[in-house]
């Protein structure tokens, strides 16, 4: 059943709608039942989401009779971005997760940040997914406020994803959706994984399945899931050496994501396409594993190449 | 006067990414004036040229104080203004959501990092500013309240208003806020504009903050008193909202009084050109802020009004 969460009345002839689709068990009507909400397009640019919608709703509706909960599917928070292309709110040059929880009687993009959070409101989880950005390919992972991590750790463990990332308290991020929800004590999952503007199905395909296999954890499924994979988990700042181009130049990379590197080796190279020369060879610092990666090419001085977790972090 | 860069970074296919900074007087760093941070910031790099101008003719006519470093830079992005983008062009990034900045991190942290080491030691230090929002401003100072701002030495520019705002979670990542943290008296100038020149307003802005000077003793210079500034804080002033999307007809400008139940602005449908709301002034006023774009959405709050006559 589609339903409008929040709408708007743009200047010329169009109203602005933000939609959700909700899936009941058979026959049932919404009532005191456990419930998950899926939530993506909060950044415009961010499309990987798109499938995980797509196919979580397919397989569910295949099922419908193991279906004991409800699923709320919003995979549209920012309409307007994901149809112009645009990481943020257009015309507003402002990027919606720093607007939360949004105020109803703000402005436009206020009106419906604060329509997207009283509506998620009351969930028993909320997954949040993100796609990185255009520059850069993410392992599928989670990311975890330190505030929130007693409570983040157990179910992010549950949804089949390769990394938990805790990371540490910021202000600025007081403004995002997942930081709001979880301070009203739904607990809120932000997945990032693949890369802006593309769909990488194997990582929507993993996180369908982790999805489903959290349902079944918390009594929404009944159907028969996977055994998630185990993640590595990440609580210690230094466990991720950041790698910053030291030049401006074409990033071209020499190793795949994921990969296991030893100190030294050779992750990729910044060249001078007027010259014909290479600028600089990028070495890893330390042992490790690759979990996010350069996709765009073009580097200005200090664009993120890569983020290493140190390979004493892993065999913890 | 020295012509200085103040930080560069060369870049693959464009001129390099240099910010330079025009040096007046010596001594102590007393002043540091800055300009464009993002790339529509015509006014904001505009007024800071006018400015270098005046402190060319005031060093040359002796009235810069003995001990004082003055220094102004009138554009700290001009990357982003001459490929017309508001920000960062590859990344998109705000240079003024990066401060102190990172000297290892991403381009922006290192430009604001590199930036910062040079101007964070002084004692004052004059942003022109710009809103979000498109629309035109009364001249004004503003501060946030960070626990550190001085009312009292904002009101010494003369222009009309101190505003005062409360800070909010992306505020702790701008120059103005770590200004204040790193202990200099920081001051948000705000003009009438920003993506267009308004030369009264550069000049009034121009002569508060000489006005300012004189008053510290770092420069000679006489002008009329000014104003007698009255502080508002930014949640004291009167937002009128459409209800309504459309083609936004103003009929009041910045600077204007106003009466209680006076039309400020109509909203009309843009495609039957019928009026659909009136949009009404609750009070008796002045009108500080008024948006200024052709089309508006709905909830926008299109005027901020303060009470009271002037
Ligand atoms: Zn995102």
């Amino acid at each position: 059943m589609v339903k409008t969460v929040a709408s708007v009345g743009l200047p010329v002839d169009e109203v602005l709608e933000i939609k959700k689709n909700r899936i009941l068990p058979e026959g049932e009507s919404d009532g005191k039942k456990k419930r998950i909400s899926i939530v993506t397009g909060i950044h415009g640019d961010e499309l990987e989401g798109q499938y995980v919608c797509f196919e979580l709703i397919r397989r569910i509706e295949e099922h419908k009779e193991l279906l004991k909960g409800i699923v709320d599917v919003y995979p549209a928070m920012n309409p307007l971005g994901i149809d112009s292309i645009t990481r943020g709110i257009p015309a507003f040059d402002l990027d919606m997760n720093r607007l939360f929880p949004g105020n109803k009687d703000g402005d436009m993009t206020e009106f419906l940040a604060s329509g997207m959070i009283a509506d998620v409101d009351g969930s028993d989880v909320c997954i949040d997914i993100h796609a990185s950005n255009i520059f850069l390919t993410e392992i599928p992972q989670i990311r975890i406020n330190e505030l929130h991590k007693e409570k983040l750790i157990p179910l992010a463990k549950e949804l089949n994803v390769d990394f938990i990332w805790v990371h540490g308290a910021n202000t600025v991020l007081e403004s995002t959706f997942a930081h709001s929800l979880n301070s009203r004590n739904v607990p809120t999952l932000v997945v990032e994984m693949g890369v802006g503007m593309r769909i990488t199905k194997e990582y929507c395909n993993q996180l369908v399945d982790g999805i489903l296999h959290l349902m079944e954890t918390m009594e929404i499924w009944a159907g028969e899931t996977i055994e998630p994979r185990k993640p590595i988990i990440s609580e210690d700042a230094d466990d991720v050496t950041y790698l910053n181009a030291p030049t401006a130049g074409v990033f071209v990379p020499r190793v795949k994501h994921w990969e296991h590197l030893k100190k030294s080796d050779e992750i990729g190279w910044i060249i001078d396409p007027l010259h014909g020369k290479i600028l600089e060879k990028i070495l890893s610092p330390v042992d490790g594993i690759l979990f996010t990666i350069r996709e765009y090419p073009i580097v200005d001085h200090g664009s993120l190449i890569g983020r290493l977790l140190r390979e004493e972090a892993r065999k913890e | 006067m020295e012509k200085k860069i103040i930080y560069e970074i060369s870049s693959l296919y464009r001129d390099n990414f240099r910010v330079t900074g025009f040096e007046f007087g010596e001594g102590e760093k007393s002043v540091c004036i800055v300009g464009n941070l993002r790339g529509n910031e015509v006014q904001q790099i505009y007024t800071c040229s006018q400015l270098v101008q005046k402190f060319k003719v005031l060093e040359k006519e002796g009235k810069i104080r003995k001990g004082h470093k003055v220094l102004i830079i009138p554009s700290m992005n001009p990357y982003s203004m001459n490929s017309k983008e508001r920000f960062w062009p590859t990344d998109k990034t705000d240079i003024n959501r990066m401060f102190p900045g990172y000297d290892l991190g991403e381009t922006t942290q290192r430009i604001a990092a590199g930036i910062f080491e040079v101007i964070k030691d002084y004692k004052y230090g004059m942003q022109f500013a710009s809103f979000y929002m498109p629309g035109k401003f009364m001249p004004h100072v503003r501060m946030m309240q960070t626990g550190f701002e001085n009312v009292e030495m904002a009101k010494e520019f003369g222009m009309p208003y101190v505003v005062l705002r409360k800070i909010r979670p992306y505020d702790t990542t701008t120059l103005n806020y770590n200004w204040q943290i790193w202990e200099t008296n920081a001051f948000s100038i705000y003009t009438t504009s920003t993506t267009e020149i308004d030369k009264e307003s550069a000049k009034e802005a121009i002569r508060g903050i000489l006005r300012f000077l004189a008053k510290q003793q770092i420069i000679e210079y006489t002008t009329h008193e000014g104003y007698k500034s009255s502080v508002v804080t930014d949640s004291e002033m009167i937002s009128v909202r459409t209800k309504s999307a459309g083609i936004f007809d103003s009929k009041v400008k910045a600077g204007e009084e106003i009466a209680k139940g006076q039309i400020l602005a109509q909203i009309i449908d843009p495609l039957e050109g019928e009026v659909k709301e009136n949009l009404i002034s609750p009070v008796d006023g002045i009108v500080f802020f008024g948006h200024n774009d052709p089309l508006t959405y709905a909830n926008t709050a299109v005027f901020k009004i303060i009470s009271g006559g002037i």
